[in-house]
């Protein structure tokens, strides 16, 4: 059995007094101790959806209207919010973009940072404290004591995350998800947090879900990887596989349009058209608008995921071919 | 006389910051200390740097959007950043500008028709009713927006789009240079290839030269005919885009290029210790790279290195031990 399964995950939202629309369109996933998997999309492709539903976090009036998330065999879905407090944000933690936002400007760290642990665990101030330093150091925050008595804005943005992600660590959890965590940051600050997290897993034998929409990061950080598209997941596996030789023509496109990829000065790939809203699906493929693959069965039937990839005209592993 | 169609000479810029009521202290940011660059009809010179390093306060000055603190802009030999805003009004049309967000550039009350008409209506007073409906039309024909757009409010429309109508709207006067600031940062990765494609074959069609400032050296690679690299308000390096990845000279380059993500993977496997840019309010005495710097010596913190050309190489470089 594998630290979290989750299966068949769907999320509604009601679209007038009877309709619903689906915001997840049934997403499986299994995560194993120590395993970091990245899941890619572009917004609104429902992977943030994915980190709120895990943590049973969806907001009103969206609901969770199928599915299983197993933790260790006990499935997340019927917990007592009593009960589910002790897994969120002690067991499964959270970073998310934007350090400024996730920190209370009006709380020095040591504050918030004792409040979150003392919110989990039954511990003294004094003790409280120390972990916290310890925490800060563990995430090399230079001069870790004095931090403690900083306020966000006294920090710079590198140094903000870093924070974020101190109190992520705080109840040495078995699970981080961690949305967009280097999103908002300047591109030698991220190296240096992309750089922190993968030490931190390693170290710690943690498991990550980093969810992104940049896939070089990706490329750096994770093993395992599922890609998204419209609520859907449309293409999953070995992140090194997916990216050396993708099947989903929405994969290969994305990956062919990266200027990185292309020759210099020359037109790039582009995917037409954008993606469709939850609100307005095609019938079959969500994708089959945009894919030159697709034909009248692609527009009748959504293809199921097979072989780590829901197409029924995937691309062969050396057809560099038409996508 | 040169023949740049815009070139800066020791562009100055501080912002005087409010003062605090205790103290005689008059604190002042250096947005830009001394920056000359000259741009040459037809390219496209990119200015990569992160936040705060005075990228996009660059562009705003020469755009004259804010006035410089000293130093000179011209546009085709003649000064332009002292002149008034009749004085400016001719030239106005010949210089545009594309923002970073087309959710907050674009009036949400005004339709595509409207905003895509007042640049002509102001900057080119001659033309009668039917030579804007008419030069409205082409500019959306050119830029992949479809005629039937004109009568709808930007909320109809998708970033991708909206950034469309951003880059119409700048062409609409017929300019020869546009300063373009982080155009695709805020959109999805699968449509940035297609307002990038857009942008080089407009530049094609109308023999235009960029301004494009940007945080992706991915994209300056592929883009880009020159690079200056900033820093905390200087140009640490100017360079071909073609051979700054190749050679760059400046150790703040080799970090930039050091953090970019890569699909191979494998970059970030050992942590990196936090570094941030110094304080523009109190900027160092030397170069101020030099806190950050593996290679500063006493030397880099006290006399502030100058751009030079390196020898052997088309690079000019701001480091006392670049080679």
């Amino acid at each position: 059995m594998a630290m979290l399964e989750i299966h068949d995950l769907r999320v509604a939202f009601p679209r007038g007094k009877k309709d619903e629309v689906e915001a997840l369109r049934g997403i499986d996933l299994t995560l194993e101790k120590g395993e970091r998997i990245g899941i890619v999309g572009e917004s609104g492709a429902g992977k943030s959806m994915l980190a709120f539903a895990i943590l049973n976090l969806i907001a009103e009036p969206g609901r969770v209207s199928q599915g299983t998330i197993k933790f260790h065999g006990e499935n997340l879905l019927d917990m007592s919010e009593r009960k589910i407090r002790t897994i969120r944000g002690n067991r499964i933690s959270m970073i998310f973009q934007d350090p400024m936002v996730t920190l209370n400007p009006v709380l020095t760290i040591g504050t918030q940072m004792i409040e979150t642990l003392k919110a989990h665990q039954r511990i003294s101030t004094r003790e409280a404290h120390q972990r916290c330093v310890d925490k800060l150091k563990l995430v090399a925050i230079p001069s870790a004591e004095s931090r403690m008595d900083a306020y966000p804005h006294e920090l710079s943005g590198g140094l903000r995350q870093r924070v974020v992600i101190a109190i992520a660590l705080l109840t040495d959890p078995e699970i981080i998800i961690a949305d967009e965590p280097t999103t908002a940051l300047d591109v030698t600050i991220q190296a240096e947090i992309i750089a922190l997290i993968l030490k931190l897993c390693r170290d710690n034998d943690l498991a990550l879900i980093l969810i992104t929409h940049d896939l070089g990061v990706v490329a750096e950080v994770t093993e395992r990887l599922m890609i998204m598209y419209a609520g859907k997941c449309v293409e999953t596996g070995r992140t090194r596989d997916i990216i050396a030789a993708p099947k989903h023509p929405y994969a290969a496109g994305l990956l062919k349009a990266l200027p990185q990829n292309a020759q210099r000065g020359s037109k790039l790939y582009q995917i037409p058209g954008s993606m469709p809203p939850i609100t307005a699906l095609p019938s079959g493929c969500p994708y089959h608008p945009r894919c030159a693959r697709a034909d009248d069965g692609c527009r009748a039937a959504m293809p199921p995921l097979e072989n780590g990839v829901a197409c029924f005209h995937p691309l062969n592993e050396n057809a560099e071919a038409s996508i | 006389m040169s023949d740049a169609i815009v070139e800066t000479r020791g562009l100055e810029m501080r912002f005087a910051l409010p003062t605090h009521f205790l103290s005689r202290e008059k604190p002042v940011l250096h947005a830009l200390s001394g920056v000359s660059i000259k741009i040459m009809p037809g390219e496209t010179f990119c200015v990569v740097g992160e936040s705060g390093c005075g990228k996009t306060t660059l562009g705003r000055a020469i755009m004259g959007l804010n006035t410089p603190s000293a130093g000179e802009v011209y546009f085709n030999g003649k000064r332009i950043d002292q002149m008034d805003e009749a004085e400016r009004k001719p030239i106005r049309r010949d210089m545009q500008m594309v923002f970073q967000n087309p959710y907050a550039s674009l009036n949400p009350r005004r339709n595509v028709f409207e905003t895509l008409a007042e640049p002509i209506r102001h900057l080119m007073p001659e033309k009668t009713e039917t030579e804007v409906r008419a030069q409205v039309e082409d500019v959306l024909a050119a830029t992949g927006c479809d005629p039937s757009w004109q009568r709808r409010l930007p909320h109809e429309f998708s970033g991708g789009q909206r950034q469309r109508i951003a880059i119409a709207r700048a062409l609409v006067t017929n300019p020869a240079f546009i300063v373009a600031d982080e155009p695709i940062s805020a959109l999805d990765v699968s449509i940035q290839a297609q307002i990038l494609n857009l942008l080089t074959d407009l530049q094609a069609q109308r023999g235009l030269t960029y301004l494009f400032i940007t945080h992706d050296l991915s994209v300056v690679k592929h883009f880009g005919t020159r690079v200056a690299v900033m820093y905390l308000g200087q140009v640490m390096e100017l360079a071909d885009a073609e051979t700054i990845f190749e050679d760059p000279k400046h150790p703040y380059t080799q970090l930039l290029l050091d953090a970019i993500p890569k699909l191979e993977g494998g970059s970030f496997e050992r942590p990196r210790q936090p570094g941030e840019l110094p304080d523009p309010v109190n900027p160092p005495p030397g170069c101020p790279f030099a806190p950050r710097c593996s290679i500063a010596a006493d030397r880099c913190r006290s006399e502030r290195p100058k751009l030079r050309v390196i020898p052997g190489s088309t690079t000019q470089a701001a480091c006392h031990f670049a080679e």
